[in-house]
């Protein structure tokens, strides 16, 4: 990692100045809008497993599966239409914990990409905001596990 | 002619023979539509991607300027231009349909007055007959190259500012009848530490204000000189903050006489948060709305400070802070 750059006292003097002037996120709203939209969310999926369940003959255990993907079309589908980057600017987390911010940043990235072609466009963009979470999500599963295997050597 | 160490008084001062903005479909919403010369309902403009919009939204502007000068092409000695895509394309593309001897300028969103002092300089220096100068933004093809994907779900604070959609042109000229380029300034590269692509005003700040303290030590002017101070796209944060600035250096401005064209552009509309950013913000209101204002004689003596945050995608990645500069042209029309 390269140095931190050293700040002079004019650039700290200025830096207080601006941040008093600027307006600051509404951390108390946001944390209420996302409980509301991330549990609306939640509460569609249920429905959705319930659904599979009741309706299509599912097993509690695999109803789980199909009412995600329901979710992750419907997610793709309004960032295709232009709508769920709006949402998201209202829900804030709320509309990027769940799966459907994961579709989100698929769609998004292979719809920007589109017009520098189908290999190098989207198949070389689409995983640019997703892709960061796939590689560390894999090589920290792959820690814990290397972890479980040796607790289990040793006799834990 | 210098003036001190970096600025320039025009003493043939060029004329603005013809200017000219084009919008998007979201700035047909601007309290200042009445001030442009077309729109576009299509955030495509017909393409087949944002950049080549881009494209067509600056050529149709320098055509447009053409034609309300009344001017050829092939009249037209140089065309200046700039913007915000990668080795500035839109520019060159656009020069390629046009046909005119082509000089390709660079200050991020400060292009706009970057383009307008040194045409006027060309054109002082007897170097040219007519030269153009043009600049253009696309609010997706911005938000592509230096943030996220159109549609991608992340919640912008409200610092962050909204890319204009359009392309503004002007056409300058020895003789003729209009507003004429009186002086400029060029600005230096100011880093005040500021590394939040989100908060651009806050970055830019700084730089327009040292370079209108230095447009007024250098010309000799008091602040009251003028009837109207624009900086480019402060924003609202960006604003606040050099109004503070100002104060503290004891330059006195009045609020009816100092604004902010990515303030002026969308009013108070809610969804752009901060303001408006990006090369046609300062074009599209000078251009259009400014020059419209002085031509009908309610303004006499105006003062452009365009700003430019001057980042790359990969700077910021790299955790560089974003250097700025901020160019100033007076503008005078005494009819």
């Amino acid at each position: 990692m390269h140095k931190k750059k050293k700040t002079s006292p004019v650039q700290k003097d200025y830096q207080i100045l601006a941040k008093k002037k600027e307006p600051k996120r509404n951390v108390i709203l946001n944390v209420i809008r996302a409980f509301v939209f991330g549990g609306f969310v939640c509460f569609i999926a249920q429905l959705l497993q319930f659904a599979f369940i009741n309706y299509f003959g599912f097993e509690e255990s695999q109803a789980g599966n199909p009412a995600t993907a329901i979710l992750i079309m419907l997610s793709a589908l309004l960032t295709g239409l232009g709508v769920y980057d709006h949402i998201a600017q209202w829900a804030g987390a709320g509309s990027a914990v769940p799966i459907i911010g994961f579709a989100n940043s698929l769609a998004s990235a292979a719809i920007e990409h589109r017009s520098e072609g189908y290999v190098l466009g989207v198949g070389g963009n689409m995983f640019k905001i997703a892709g960061p979470v796939i590689v560390f999500g894999t090589f920290s599963a792959f820690i814990v596990s290397i972890i479980k295997l040796l607790v289990q050597a040793i006799g834990g | 002619m210098l003036v001190g160490r970096q600025s320039w008084r025009f003493d043939k001062s060029p004329i603005i023979i013809s200017s000219a903005a084009v919008g998007g479909p979201f700035e047909a919403q601007s309290p200042l539509a009445g001030d442009f010369d077309v729109f576009y309902d299509d955030l495509w403009i017909g393409q087949d991607s944002f950049e080549k919009a881009e494209v067509k939204l600056l050529q149709y502007a320098c055509e447009k300027a053409l034609e309300k000068a009344g001017l050829q092409p092939e009249d037209i000695n140089f065309l200046l231009s700039g913007d915000l895509d990668n080795q500035i394309t839109s520019s060159s593309f656009a020069a390629r349909g046009l046909k005119i001897p082509y000089l390709g300028v660079f200050g991020a969103c400060s292009t706009s007055m970057e383009g307008l002092a040194i045409a006027s300089k060309l054109l002082d220096n007897d170097g040219a007959n007519y030269v153009m100068a043009a600049t253009a933004s696309h609010n997706a093809a911005a938000e592509k190259q230096f943030r996220y994907p159109t549609e991608y779900g992340a919640q912008k604070p409200p610092t962050a500012q909204w890319t204009v959609t359009g392309a503004g042109a002007v056409i300058l000229g020895r003789n003729g009848e209009g507003p004429r380029v009186v002086s400029a300034t060029i600005g230096k590269v100011v880093d005040m530490g500021i590394s939040d692509p989100f908060n651009m005003g806050a970055a830019m700040a700084p730089a327009a204000v040292d370079t209108i303290e230095t447009h007024f030590n250098e010309m000799n002017l008091e602040p009251d000189y003028y009837d109207l101070i624009a900086t480019g796209d402060l924003g609202f944060t960006g604003y606040a903050i050099a109004q503070e600035l100002f104060a503290k250096k004891g330059i006195r401005l009045k609020e009816n006489i100092y604004t902010d064209c990515g303030i002026m552009i969308y009013g108070d509309n809610p969804r752009v948060l901060s303001g408006a950013s990006g090369c046609a913000c300062s074009a599209v209101v000078t251009y259009g709305h400014l020059l419209k204002r002085m031509r009908k004689g309610e303004l006499k003596r105006i003062l452009i400070a365009a700003t430019g945050a001057l980042l790359s995608p990969m700077s910021y990645q790299q955790k560089e802070t974003i250097p700025c500069i901020a160019h100033a042209v007076s503008i005078e029309y005494v009819q």
